[in-house]
């Protein structure tokens, strides 16, 4: 209890404390603000809720992981896993997917959480349960006396999140391609009538939610730790994420990845860094039960 | 038909009790199986009966574990300075407190966790279909990692508890009874209560909820309660098997929510949902497919156990018993002659 208070004390002596944690929290935030948009863009358009997100996190830093053992550089491994993981996507989407797309919500659920656990011990078998991360050889800048340093890994880490959010966000928005995803996900069944390849769209929906999280998984091996079971975490970081912003809201999911970063880091260095998963899933539940009071008043359930 | 029930349930109470004997060397997985078997109905009380996926329900399986054990450790002694020793060699347990402390325990456990149910369900029964499963999913990661944190009960490396005193052999063997007389009660109690108001009742709520109350089933009582029961039996179940395991630690053994805590939902799913048998029967076939993937596939056997949840979730939804329903309605009573026969099966 003492250790908790000190920390927080801690925090008001020193206030440039606050910005190096703010910073750290940002630049995690922006990567889960990515898979989680991905997660709203299948949840949207198909209506399948992916409990296996975070394992395509996990698999795109093993890819970028691998082939920079055999000495590609790692900025390469951010395009080799989008487009791997592209491929990996679309099979899961063809044999798994598609079958319970038309089924009701907790069967896609169940699905994906198979698909998780078999994910997860697959990268276990073939890369050994290890952490593992990639050093990159760039320097550390320094800020307030060196109480703030960033390594500028991680700035071209975030640098990187940045663009492609901008560029999935552009594509979706111009496209002919974006456009169509998005008239699925008003009305599948009008958008058949007008001639669009729900089936298609579908498809190219789930790759591509499975390629920006393996990108998102490549930038986060060369900034953080993977190890083949985190995977259930950023699932649940997705979750909360979307579940606190609804679907649809793009503003919200940035802003919520952002805050929920920020919160992580916040709460590991008040409370130690051993409650940091319990802390992603203890906000999981104070969203929903915000959300539940919210719906309460109008006496509606949360489906 | 009706004239061969009671040759058929006697026939199996016999087959239970002589299980162990005739297979002496697999009690430990004979117990196992029955731990599956219970999970797996109770389960079934909110997932196929009440429409109410939980992928939680492991959160009251580890709290049982360790209100058991902590109950059963403090009738005897200090909790702290035990668990600080971490169970060491310093602290025995006489047989009369052994046997005091584990009955204690198990009924502290189930009462504990029938409480908890209605506390966590009060706050999050609002929640409906997928959201319901990730927020009790939430519960239960989340317990596991506090719990994990809390060097009072262990910290990380868990709790050991001490060997049953006695015969090693008469040890198993009390175990798998008292799984079995768990099971075979969990059994009987649900084939009463789903001939039951009750049991009606909750399955109006799975079938539509808003209409349910529109006719005035008081649905947050009969779903409180539901999940109340299911979560004394799991409480239970978790602290018999925190005695038989000795040793458990918080997130591998305890709160375990990738394995046991979605092995029960398969269960379900594969013996037929929403079913008195369904459960039952598949419990024992996964169960037999789990050892034998554990025996044979040294290594693969996660990737087996995750291929057959989706196998069958994505395939064979409606369980073995669905199929059946499908192949020989007439076993189920469903005959459009004759609708005063055995009406458990007609659920759906």
């Amino acid at each position: 209890m003492n250790q908790i208070f000190s920390n927080i004390s801690l925090l008001f002596e020193f206030p440039v404390v606050n910005i190096s944690i703010l910073l750290e929290g940002l630049m995690i935030g922006s990567l889960f603000a990515l898979s989680a948009y991905g997660l709203a863009l299948v949840w949207g358009v198909m209506n399948v809720k992916n409990l296996a997100q975070g394992d395509f996190v996990v698999a795109g830093g093993y890819v970028s992981w691998f082939f920079s053992q055999y000495g590609m550089h790692p900025l390469f491994g951010v395009p080799l896993a989008f487009v791997i993981m592209w491929g990996i996507g679309w099979v899961i989407y063809k044999t798994v997917i598609s079958r319970v797309i038309e089924r009701d919500l907790f069967t896609s659920l169940l699905a994906t959480f198979g698909l998780a656990i078999m994910m997860a011990q697959l990268m276990n078998l073939m890369f050994g349960s290890d952490t593992q991360s990639i050093k990159l050889e760039f320097e550390t800048l320094y800020f307030f006396d060196d109480f703030v340093s960033i390594p500028i890994a991680k700035l071209i880490g975030v640098i990187m999140a940045l663009s492609l959010a901008a560029a999935v966000i552009t594509f979706m928005k111009t496209s002919r391609m974006g456009q169509a995803i998005r008239a699925t996900a008003q009305d599948a069944r009008a958008a058949r009538v007008m001639g669009i390849d729900t089936e298609k769209i579908y498809a190219f929906t789930f790759s591509l939610n499975s390629a920006i999280c393996g990108a998102a998984g490549a930038i986060i091996v060369m900034v953080w730790l993977i190890q083949p079971f985190y995977g259930i975490t950023y699932s649940i970081r997705a979750f909360v994420i979307v579940t606190a912003a609804g679907l649809g809201n793009l503003p919200g999911v940035i802003a919520a990845g952002l805050g929920i970063g920020a919160l992580e880091q916040y709460g590991s260095h008040i409370f130690g860094i051993g409650y940091q998963q319990a802390i992603a899933v203890l906000l999981l539940l104070f969203v929903l039960f915000i959300r539940l009071l919210q719906q309460r008043r109008s006496r509606q359930a949360l489906r | 038909m009706i004239t061969q029930k009671p040759i058929f349930y006697a026939g199996l109470l016999a087959l239970i009790i002589v299980l162990p004997f005739l297979f002496p060397t697999y009690g430990v997985q004979l117990a196992a199986m029955w731990l599956m078997i219970i999970v797996a109905m109770t389960w079934d009380m909110t997932g196929g009966q009440m429409g109410y996926n939980s992928l939680g329900n492991i959160f009251f399986y580890g709290t049982g574990m360790y209100v058991a054990a902590l109950v059963f450790i403090g009738f005897s002694h200090d909790i702290g300075q035990y668990t600080d020793a971490s169970g060491g060699g310093s602290f025995q347990f006489t047989d009369a407190q052994y046997f005091t402390g584990l009955f204690l325990g198990l009924i502290a456990a189930g009462f504990f966790c029938a409480v908890s149910a209605v506390v966590i369900g009060m706050l999050i029964f609002g929640l409906r279909g997928p959201y319901f499963a990730i927020g009790t999913l939430a519960v239960a990661i989340a317990a596991g990692e506090l719990v994990s944190n809390w060097d009072w009960v262990g910290g990380g490396q868990g709790i050991a508890l001490p060997i049953y005193p006695g015969d090693i052999d008469v040890g198993k063997k009390f175990f798998y009874f008292m799984f079995a007389g768990l099971g075979v009660s969990v059994f009987i109690f649900l084939k009463w209560l789903y001939t039951t108001r009750f049991g009606a009742a909750i399955n109006a709520i799975r079938d539509d909820e808003e209409k349910a109350e529109a006719m005035g089933i008081h649905t947050m009582w009969y779903k409180l309660t539901t999940w109340a029961i299911s979560a004394f039996f799991v409480g239970i179940a978790g602290g018999l098997s925190a005695f038989q395991l000795i040793h458990f630690e918080p997130l591998e053994s305890a709160y375990q929510t990738i394995n046991l805590g979605i092995f029960m939902v398969v269960c379900v799913l594969l013996g037929g949902k929403g079913t008195l048998w369904g459960p039952v029967i598949g419990a024992i076939v996964f169960h037999l497919f789990k050892e034998i993937t554990w025996a044979y596939l040294l290594g693969w056997q996660w990737v087996a156990l995750g291929g057959l949840i989706v196998v069958t979730v994505v395939y064979f939804q409606d369980g073995f018993m669905g199929w059946l329903k499908h192949q020989k309605p007439e076993w189920f009573g469903i005959r459009v002659e004759d609708s005063s026969t055995g009406k458990a099966g007609t659920a759906e």
